[in-house]
């Protein structure tokens, strides 16, 4: 398949299962909703080293957010959910409960109900109060700045995380380019996040290592650096960046969505912009049980 | 289908036991199956055909018209459904109520909607003392739902109030949210004596100031989050309350009541 002079490569990505959950950062102002959020989801693109996968999934106003004041809506991404509900605590109470002026909501009603604020309101020594407003109840944390306001739980559904596909340019900047362009339009699907900086990955990793100790290692088939030296490259000689966009939803379907704005947006730059071929993370099926099959995304 | 509706066809001397005639209660029985529930009326036991005349059929709505001061227990534990009163009602009016509607366009008697758990109670008029409180001897009032009160409300609102919501457009007499566990009421009107006495936690919400006790700490003026989202929960009452415009998140906090563990906390609008 080529589109506007970009091949589609015959593969699939490979994802996993996760489970996931989303909250609601509120603040005074965008502002410092939105630096709740960034500190909230920092230290948190890869599931191999954080604990969790998160980001950010849009800015909300006023009238979506449950206390009338400007948000951002943030989702966590962890294998199981224990470890989701430790990284929410954790991050919850370091990150959002610190951050001046900030409320936390969920923002998934259904699913297992896990701690948002349940766990944190100890944080008031006693002081602490709860309200129970239209079913769901609140947490009232006296704080130096006022009172931290956290709903006592949110939802943690099942998900998708991994999702993927490969960008490979004639160069560094065009690679650049074309991912930001993609993120651009990805950021407008909801369910998802891309939890890499900016959305992008130059790292891309296989499964397994030379290492014992490592269980993902340097995509060698990709590095364009190594074409010469690698035993299997999947790289043209004209290509000589490759970047990846990962991205978690909630579901396989959001994800197909994602993929597809992302893909077209990469598309849309075309050859003309030095854009050679979308390709994806497969490794075969070791990874995970759902595929994205590239051309049938695009179809 | 018609709502079920009784109409009184004369007030009797004694009080009455309504608490058979409920929706979760009078489902699936015939008109004549209906008719024919006794109900106690001071020593002696009435046909509901005897002290009612009754049309309609829809036992999940049901109508009583001419009520008056002396008809007890009105929505006993009522378990979904809706039942509108025309008139006033007597004492225990939707006790222990469990989910469902109770709208009544008088006064109520004394411990209405006292120790429900879920739903909505509506007083078109005034209620009595003990509104959502507990039974003597017993240690929780009201646990859950909402009582609105459009009128005013007697002594004692809220007395060991649990859980829930209690929303007075008028004025509330003595000891209103005395020895509260927890829960929110909420007074546009004017307050009595002994305001939140003994009470340990929740909170009183306050247009006008009230007379506080020697046991109640100033804590300041502040902007309180919830508060805004206290109100939007209300915006589907038929209410003052439902008004946007009446919605404010800066209030004067005091702590109390010291005297029991201090945890509760009355809310004066600023």
């Amino acid at each position: 398949m080529i589109i506007n002079g970009v091949t589609i490569d015959a593969t699939f990505a490979e994802a996993f299962p996760m489970k996931g959950t989303r909250a609601i950062i509120t603040a005074q102002n965008e502002k410092w909703a939105m630096i709740a959020a960034q500190a909230m989801t920092g230290f948190a693109t890869s599931v191999i080293a954080c604990g969790c996968e998160a980001g950010i999934e849009r800015v909300l106003t006023p009238e979506e957010t449950p206390d009338g004041r400007p948000g951002v809506s943030i989702m966590i991404f962890a294998m199981g959910g224990k470890g989701l509900a430790k990284q929410l605590e954790t991050r919850s109470g370091q990150c959002v409960l610190t951050s001046p002026t900030s409320a936390l909501f969920a923002g998934i009603d259904g699913g297992i109900r896990i701690p948002l604020g349940k766990n944190l309101r100890y944080f008031g020594d006693g002081f602490q109060t709860s309200k129970v407003i239209s079913g769901k109840r609140y947490w009232r944390i006296p704080v130096m700045d006022g009172e931290f306001l956290a709903e006592a739980t949110t939802g943690q559904v099942d998900a998708v995380g991994g999702g993927n596909f490969l960008v490979l340019a004639q160069s560094q900047p065009q690679a650049l380019a074309a991912c930001e362009a993609a993120i651009e339009e990805m950021k407008k699907i909801p369910n998802v996040i891309m939890p890499f900086p900016g959305g992008v990955v130059r790292s891309g990793s296989k499964v397994g290592s030379k290492y014992k100790t490592l269980n993902a290692s340097t995509n060698d088939a990709f590095c364009p650096t190594l074409k010469g030296s690698t035993k299997k490259t999947d790289l043209s000689p004209n290509i000589e960046s490759v970047m990846e966009i990962v991205i978690d939803g909630l579901t396989k379907e959001d994800i197909d969505k994602a993929m597809r704005v992302g893909m077209q947006a990469v598309c849309d730059l075309g050859a003309a912009n030095g854009i050679e071929r979308i390709s994806a993370g497969n490794y075969g099926g070791k990874l995970g049980p759902f595929h994205f099959h590239l051309q049938e995304i695009m179809a | 289908m018609s709502a079920l509706t009784f109409k009184l066809k004369s007030r009797p001397d004694q009080r009455v036991d309504m608490s058979p005639l409920v929706c979760h209660l009078l489902a699936g029985l015939e008109p004549i199956q209906i008719a024919a529930i006794e109900l106690q009326c001071g020593k002696q036991k009435l046909r509901v055909d005897a002290l009612f005349s009754i049309s309609g059929f829809d036992t999940q709505k049901i109508v009583i018209k001419n009520s008056f001061s002396k008809l007890d227990y009105i929505g006993k534990e009522l378990s979904g459904g809706e039942i509108h009163i025309e008139g006033d009602v007597g004492a225990y009016c939707g006790i222990g109520m469990q989910s469902g509607l109770i709208k009544i366009l008088g006064n109520t008697g004394i411990y209405a909607g006292c120790e429900m758990k879920k739903g909505q109670l509506e007083i078109l008029g005034d209620a009595g003392d003990f509104l959502g409180g507990a039974l003597p001897g017993n240690k929780n009032g009201m646990k859950g739902g909402i009582i609105l009160v459009k009128g005013n409300a007697g002594d004692r609102v809220g007395d060991h109030l649990r859980r829930g919501t209690i929303l007075i457009e008028g004025n509330a007499g003595d000891y209103c949210g005395s020895r509260m566990i927890a829960g929110t009421i909420a007074v546009m009107g004017n307050t009595g004596k002994h305001i939140g006495y003994a009470m340990r936690r929740g909170t009183l919400l306050l247009w006008n100031k009230p007379n506080l006790s020697a046991s109640f700490n100033d804590c300041g003026q502040h902007t309180l989050a919830f508060l805004p989202m206290l109100f939007k929960s209300f915006a589907n009452l038929n209410s003052s309350f439902a008004n946007n415009a009446i919605a404010f998140n800066r209030v004067h906090r005091f702590a109390g009541d010291m005297s029991e563990i201090g945890r509760g906390e009355i809310l004066v609008k600023i």
